[in-house]
């Protein structure tokens, strides 16, 4: 082994051979038949279930748990996938802990809520290794609606579409489709290939044709797509990083998080890809857990998150805290970057002032220290970079009515691109699938029959 | 510290605990090791006249389960033993002479012919056994043939054979009755007329356990066909109690000493089974399922609850709850309870709602928040609530004393007692209405 954690600077192959395989697989083994029918037999089948509720896709949970427990988990998968066709990866890349889990009444009672997302995972994995779809599309409308963006937003919206007959062209900037399920969380949460298994097998219910490489802005234009299309769906997501606005952003070995999570996502063989030995990530969402985790898992030495307001603030969850700690990332909070130090050009620590906060809002301190790193990682926020000229933003983000609506007839939108989303899979789903719904209404003629 | 020793028509043995009749106490190498892990006594698996009988070559048992596959009730189409009689003889005489201390009844089954009776007695006699069971309760196989629960339901041959026994053996003599039955005091009566010291029961239901969907045969399956069997296990429990309960209540049969048997899966089972009248209980499906060693539980268990109560002994346990079973009709109908949430235990599944909007009262309210609460104006006190809740005591049921409004009625809780016998309502009522 040429390399080691304790390799000065940057380097791959930190690891033995074999640490890789195991340290990117799947992060909890699946429940097997006799675990899922235990773990089912603990839903209570609440009534008008709180973990209903919690769902931004709204799942009838017990429902699918008690067809599994009485040995249907395809059945169960069906009920899954008709509210949320995404159901596999939401299983595995869900906070449920601040869903369905949390609001589980075992949870109330006993801090041990029903596996929900294990159980979905079964339920799911179940059905789609039979490697049969259980949708079957409508009468054909004739109606043509184009989709942009292969993310869950996309994706959600084409396949529902299509199931209410209508033909989707979907197109993605990117080389495959996912969107971030594809280029955006841990490789480990979706082992095995799976978000391009998932899409094969959403397609596979017919009607939707992918085109990849292809960007709107660059060789497509929104007022083309309304020409073209009888309706538009915007699932861009949010294709810019913010930057950090401060001396050093622009030093060697200072990334985006999302760019390194897309290539670890990319890499077939990890012990290829090079990572510092202290590695530094700065932020304290999902993205930048997911970055520190695997850094840490690529065999870096050293590896801190540094987030500006306190724990209960971050976006990450007490759960994905916890296991970044658990794999040894230190996390420190309340502390803002404010200069990166370069040796030779390259980064070699960063400065940081301890933030005081009160009613009046936050601002550096005059306490500072220093942390040092071969690598930054930046992931304090994404961005809408470019929105297609004529549609009124709200925010930062494309403004939508219910169902999607945006500024401009013909065109919906949905995902991390709209404002009011949580930026979660799940809540791309959600607003993909209702968007589906009130296309559908509006070119069928159903709101106009409805108000009549 | 409680006494568990327990004489039961002058059988003595160190606890209440014997093993039924069944295949854990088919064979010398079981009993033994019954003995060493505490059974206070064993009851030997049904002996037959020569040549013995053949058992089926494929599955004898199906079941039926509850969370985590626990087993919650067990079919057997499994016979009497299929050794040879001398065998068995030889293999009682040598367990009994190594354990003198422990209860040795055995349990038999031959045709119901006084000279197939008399030939074997003196046989079983002659181990130093304390006792036999008449076994007339097997619902399979053997009824085919005329045995087992053939005889058991009809109350004139359990007469007869129990007073042939009787005539015959010094032994005490406990018959085991069906209850695939209507009445349970009928064959009860009749072996008390016999003459038998005891009765024993429940013997196992008329049952199939389940159908394979696929082959559709019913479990368990052989070769694509599947019979009748017994069903025991805790599932039975129930239908045992009232049995057990019918008899010790029974004018005719009250005071005569009965061994519990039927779903005994841990010490409350067995001081269930007491109180209601028992001298003792009888286990099997918990042995089999968990092996001997469940009987440590049960006498540490039975031990302590009778030191917390004060009992000193079995015997003063025994029927102690038999004066509290009586008829549908004799039931206080002044005694008005309502259920009461336990906002604190609550943890808000709605399980009382759905079951009380769907079934029966819709008295239970339930809030934007999920806040549950009874509704008294609604509220008949039915328990369904409490017997759906997943959490223990969170919904209790209180009652009202007397003089406080029932908001249901709209009219005062009546002092006293007042049953249907003299209800307004019942035609043949006793007392004329006020």
């Amino acid at each position: 082994m040429a390399h080691s954690p304790t390799t000065p600077g940057i380097a791959a192959g930190r690891l033995a051979k074999d640490a890789y395989r195991g340290n990117f697989a799947d992060l909890y083994a699946p429940l097997g038949p006799h675990e899922a029918i235990v773990a089912a037999d603990r839903c209570y089948f609440c009534h008008d279930a709180p973990c209903i509720t919690a769902c931004p896709t709204e799942i009838d949970i017990p429902l699918f748990i008690r067809q599994i427990q009485t040995g249907t988990a395809d059945a169960a998968a069906r009920t899954i996938f008709d509210q949320n066709i995404l159901g596999g990866m939401c299983a595995r890349v869900c906070p449920t802990e601040t869903l369905c889990e949390g609001a589980c009444v075992r949870e109330a009672a006993e801090g041990k809520p029903v596996q929900i997302g294990q159980l979905q995972r079964f339920a799911t994995d179940s059905l789609m290794a039979a490697d049969t779809h259980p949708f079957v599309r409508a009468t054909p409308t004739g109606r043509q609606i184009a989709v942009v963006g292969a993310g869950p937003a996309g994706l959600a919206c084409a396949h529902r579409l299509a199931l209410r007959g209508h033909d989707v062209v979907v197109f993605d900037a990117r080389k495959k489709p996912g969107g971030l399920n594809e280029y955006g969380i841990a490789t480990y949460k979706a082992a095995g290939n799976f978000a391009q298994r998932e899409v094969a097998w959403l397609l596979s219910i017919g009607g939707i044709t992918l085109r990849t490489g292809v960007r709107l802005g660059r060789e497509l234009s929104l007022a083309e797509l309304q020409d073209d299309f009888d309706a538009v769906f915007l699932g861009v997501g949010l294709a810019g990083v913010n930057g950090l606005q401060i001396e050093g952003d622009d030093y060697d070995n200072v990334h985006d998080a999302v760019d390194f999570i897309a290539r670890l996502r990319q890499a077939t063989d990890k012990s290829k890809l090079p990572v510092g030995r202290h590695v530094l990530v700065i932020g304290g969402g999902m993205t930048a857990v997911d970055a520190a985790v695997q850094s840490k898992l690529l065999g870096a030495e050293h590896v801190t998150m540094v987030y500006r307001r306190g724990r209960d603030r971050m976006g990450a969850s007490d759960y994905e805290q916890t296991h970044a700690t658990s794999t040894g990332v230190r996390i420190i909070t309340g502390a803002s970057p404010v200069r990166i130090l370069a040796r030779d050009g390259k980064v070699d620590a960063v400065e940081f002032a301890y933030t005081e906060e009160d009613r009046s809002g936050m601002r550096l301190g005059d306490e500072t220290f220093c942390i040092p790193a071969d690598q930054v990682f930046k992931a304090i926020g994404q961005r809408l970079d470019d929105a297609p000229a004529g549609l009124t933003l709200d925010g930062a983000k494309i403004g939508v009515s219910a169902g999607g609506r945006t500024s401009l007839p013909g065109v919906w939108a949905g995902g991390d691109c709209v404002s009011g989303g949580e930026d979660l899979t799940v809540t791309a789903v959600a607003q993909g699938r209702d968007a589906a719904e009130d296309i559908h209404a509006a070119l069928m003629g159903l709101n106009a029959l409805a108000a009549e | 510290m409680a006494d568990l020793s327990s004489d039961f028509v002058g059988i003595k043995s160190p606890n209440p605990f014997w093993l039924a009749s069944a295949p854990p106490t088919d064979k010398e190498y079981n009993v033994r090791r019954a003995f060493d892990a505490g059974w206070g006594g064993v009851v030997w698996k049904t002996l037959g006249q020569d040549p013995h009988v053949v058992n089926v070559n494929g599955p004898r048992y199906g079941a039926i389960w509850g969370a985590d596959r626990r087993l919650l009730g067990l079919n057997n189409i499994e016979l009497i033993t299929d050794r040879p009689l001398e065998v068995n003889l030889r293999e009682i005489k040598a367990v009994k002479r190594d354990y003198p201390d422990r209860a040795m009844v055995v349990s038999l089954m031959v045709p119901c012919e006084e000279q197939a009776w008399k030939e074997i007695l003196p046989l079983v006699e002659a181990t130093g056994a304390d006792g036999i069971e008449l076994n007339f309760g097997c619902p399979h196989g053997m009824s085919e043939r005329g045995m087992g629960a053939a005889v058991g339901q009809v109350p004139e041959y359990i007469e007869m054979v129990a007073r042939w026994c009787k005539q015959t053996t010094r032994m005490p003599v406990i018959v085991k009755l069906t209850p695939n039955i209507t009445d349970i005091r009928y064959p009860a009566r009749a072996a008390k007329a016999g003459g038998a010291d005891a009765v024993s029961l429940i013997n196992t239901i008329n049952s199939i356990t389940s159908v394979n969907l696929d082959t559709m045969s019913p479990e368990p399956s052989i070769d694509g066909k599947g019979s009748h069997g017994g069903f025991c296990g805790p599932a039975v429990k129930p239908i045992a109690l009232n049995m057990v309960a019918e008899i010790a209540r029974d004018a005719e049969t009250a005071g005569m000493p009965i061994s519990g048997i039927g779903g005994v899966t841990t010490w409350r089972d067995a001081a269930e089974f007491l109180a209601l009248g028992c001298g003792n209980v009888q286990v099997c499906t918990a042995a089999m399922t968990y092996g001997f060693k469940v009987v440590q539980e049960m006498i540490s268990g039975l031990s302590e609850w009778m030191d917390q109560k004060g009992y000193v002994s079995v015997a003063e346990v025994s029927g102690r709850a038999v004066p509290n079973v009586t008829d549908w009709q004799y039931l206080n109908l002044n005694y008005v309870a309502k259920a009461r949430i336990d906002q604190a235990a609550c943890i808000k599944c709605g399980r009382c709602y759905a079951a009380c909007e769907d079934t029966s009262h819709q008295a239970i309210a339930m809030s934007p928040t999920r806040v549950f609460t009874v509704k008294d104006d609604e509220c008949v006190g039915c328990n369904l609530c409490v017997n759906v809740c997943p959490v223990e005591d969170c919904i209790t049921l209180e009652p009202l004393s007397a003089g406080t409004l029932d908001e249901r009625t709209g009219e005062a809780v009546k002092p006293g007692y007042a049953n249907w016998t003299s209800h307004p309502n019942n035609p043949a009522s006793t007392t004329a209405a006020e």
